[in-house]
This record gives C-alpha cells, structure tokens and sequence, in this order.
C-alpha cells in the first residue's frame, strides 16, 4: 500500500470456481442463475440439475454490467460461452435488469432452493442475510416456501452494516468475527439498531476505552439479536440454514444460534451463492418440463 | 404460503399476512383489490405461477400510517380487507 492510498478493510474475497470433475460438454441441459444483490452479484452454473461452477464479486455502478461480470468470469474459466447456456434466470434486487436472463424470480424462492440443495431437504428455515435486507424462511422438503418475512425497511443487522463496522475499526471483514471473540467478558450490545446510529455509538465505545474487539463484540451481539428478533416472529423448525455473506462471519452466526438455541447447519459451499444457484436450479426444473429447447438470449 | 408484508420498529409490529394457499382459488372474487380503500392491495402471479393477493410495495414500509383511518384510536371492530376476503386470507398483527 502507498502513502496516502486507502486501506478498503470492507472488501471481502471474491471468489471464481468451477469443479473440474465435471465436463459441461457431456451435459443435455445447462442452466444459469444470476443474483444481482444490492452489495454482491453472483453467477451460478449448473450442469444437468447439478452445480458446476460460480462467480461471486461485488456488484457495481448498473445491474446489467454487474451481471455481465459475474457470468463473464464463469465463462472464462470453463471454456463455455453464453450461447452454450440452456437457460438463465435473474433473481435478487436487480433481478429484471439481467439482460440475458430469460426470466425472473424473486430471492426469497431462489435462497430456499438453493439452500434445500446445500443443506439438504431436511432444511425447513433458512436466514437470509444478505447486503441491504434480512429476511426468514419457512420452506418445505422441496424446497418450496412457505411463510416468509422480509426486512428491508432498515440496513442494520445486514452485510452493509458490517462494512461499515469493518471500516470504522480498520480490521479487515473477514477477521470481524473471529476477533469478537477474543475479549474477557462478552459486553452489552450495541443498543441502536440503525447503522448510522451504531456506527457513532461504537465511536463512542472506543473513546470510552473499549477495545476494538470489544466494540465488535458490542456490533456482532446487535446484529444476532435483530434477526433473532426478526426470524421470531416465524419461528424456527429445524433444520436451520443461514445464507448470504454474514453467514460467513462465525462472531454473528454463533450468537444467533446461542440465542435461539439451535446449531445453523454447516456447509462447504460458499453462503453467498444460494440465491444464483436456487435461480439455477429454477431454471432446469423448468427446462425439464419444457424440454430443453430455449437457449440463452 | 403465508407472505407477510411489513416491518418491526420501535412502536411495534405492522405486519399484513396473506394465506396465498386461499388466494388461488379465491371463492371472493378477489375482494380485497376493491374493499381497501387506499387500494393497498394487487394480485401478482408468484415464483410458482400461482395468481395471488399482494400488498403493493409503496405501503410495505408504512402500513402503521396507511392502515390508520381503517383503525380509528383501536376502536374498529371489523377492518374492510380482512371482511371481504372471506376466505379468511388476511391478517394484521396490530
Ligand atoms: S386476499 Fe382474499 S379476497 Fe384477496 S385474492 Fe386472496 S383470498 Fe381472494
Ligand atoms: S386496514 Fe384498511 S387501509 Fe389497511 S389494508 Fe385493510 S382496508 Fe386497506
């Protein structure tokens, strides 16, 4: 870093994969699903009903670049061009705004897709925390919702509100978690629950002499405790799926599941994709039913 | 599916539910588009192409405000959506 340049603590890894034991080649039906979130866009492939490859990154300035980008990057790293794609569906906040996209469908039916295939069918509430928004899940063995709620009438307890944590602490947000636990004694939680008024009363808490750790500690509890307060109303059936990109930061995850009493269930997968991959797998229920025959636009 | 369409803040919890189960074979002849009289409600076709109720998006952030002439000081005794839709659709929490 020179002089002078700014430090951005708030970006997280984006992340490029695709699974080489699969040759998208031999496949009959190959779908997409792109997820344009206020703060991240993802691209998911998926080869026969199956997830081949993905590209999570930071949306930016439009939603149309912002998905070109994210499928480019899966493109190129598999040797596969738009055309060779079956099907596409947009989902998330700029879910009619994906130029190739065949069709649309919201996130809160993509996320419960796509978390019955990470986590199983035995998943029957998911947490969505996504950049902007929190919303809670009922969905059946399916996969298929059947209560939700959304928040988005505020951005605290959100990916967003934990950028700006990040920044204001100068830890970089993949260390955020980890390190709200390194304290003595687990402090009261940050008593706002907007992200403006937080970010000035942990000002506040580190001019008083908290530390930083504990300052976070203060932000990660506020977090938990608005979307338990949130998913409450629902109420919790296990299994219990969390997606999005908190799901990522074990300082807020571990003190969801302290308060509401039960273990979030583990995946390898990356969190963030759910959404993309649930529009996927949207795309290739319904290219079964059709008979394969559309080709991307 | 139960869609719950509003918010939590400090003064409480406004939340319009709709049982969409009811509305695909709504027996009202979609009454609630008609009985709101700020015309709150909408039927979309849902991620499952189902034809169902919707609170309209521009009132999902300030149903406290909106709802408030059909709640006069909490005095009402029946609200004019939850009445018309018979098939017992709807329900506010407040
Ligand atoms: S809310 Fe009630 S009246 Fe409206 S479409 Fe649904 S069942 Fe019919
Ligand atoms: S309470 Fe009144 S304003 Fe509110 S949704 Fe029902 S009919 Fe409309």
């Amino acid at each position: 870093m020179t002089a002078g340049e700014k430090k951005e603590y708030w970006r997280w890894q984006e992340t490029c994969w695709i699974d080489e034991s699969k040759n998208w080649r031999d496949a009959k039906i190959i779908t997409a699903g792109i997820d344009v979130g206020s703060v991240s866009s993802q691209a998911v492939i998926c080869v026969d009903g199956e997830l081949y490859g993905y590209n999570s990154m930071r949306t930016g300035n439009n939603s149309p670049d912002s998905a070109r980008n994210a499928i480019n990057g899966v493109l190129e790293k598999s040797g596969m061009k738009l055309e060779d794609i079956t099907y596409v569906i947009g989902t998330g906040y700029g879910r009619v705004n994906v130029p190739f996209a065949h069709k649309a469908i919201t996130e809160i039916a993509c996320h419960a897709r796509g978390a019955n295939y990470m986590g199983g069918n035995t998943v029957r509430t998911i947490l969505d925390m996504g950049g902007q928004d929190c919303k809670a899940i009922h969905c059946d063995d399916k996969g298929k919702v059947t209560n939700f709620l959304m928040n988005d009438k505020c951005a605290a307890g959100t990916g967003r509100g934990m950028e700006v944590i990040a920044d204001l602490m100068q830890i970089p947000i993949a260390e955020l978690g980890p390190r709200s636990f390194d304290v003595d004694e687990e402090p009261e939680a940050v008593s706002s629950t907007c992200v403006v008024f937080a970010k000035s009363e942990a000002l506040g808490l580190l001019k008083a002499g908290y530390s930083k750790n504990k300052v976070i500690a203060a932000y990660c509890q506020a977090m938990a405790e608005r979307v338990v307060s949130l998913i409450e109303r629902i109420g919790v059936e296990n299994d219990f799926f969390i997606t999005g990109g908190i799901a990522k930061n074990p300082g807020v995850v571990k003190r969801i599941e302290k308060l509401l009493g039960t273990k979030a269930v583990e995946t390898k997968l990356d969190s963030q994709i759910a959404g993309a991959l649930g529009a996927a797998l949207f795309g290739y229920t319904l290219m079964q039913k059709q008979g394969a025959s559309a080709k991307a636009a | 599916m139960i869609a719950n369409y509003g918010y939590k803040d400090g003064s409480g919890e406004y939340y319009i539910s709709i049982d969409t189960d009811k509305c695909t074979s709504c027996s009202a002849g979609r009454a609630c588009l008609t009985a709101c009289p700020k015309g709150m409600f909408e039927t979309i076709t849902d991620d499952y192409d189902d034809e169902v109720a919707a609170v309209k998006q521009a009132f999902r952030r300030s149903l406290a405000f909106d709802c408030s002439d059909c709640k006069p000081a909490g005095g009402y005794t029946s609200l004019p959506c939850s009445t018309a839709c018979t098939p017992g659709a709807i329900k506010h929490s407040w």
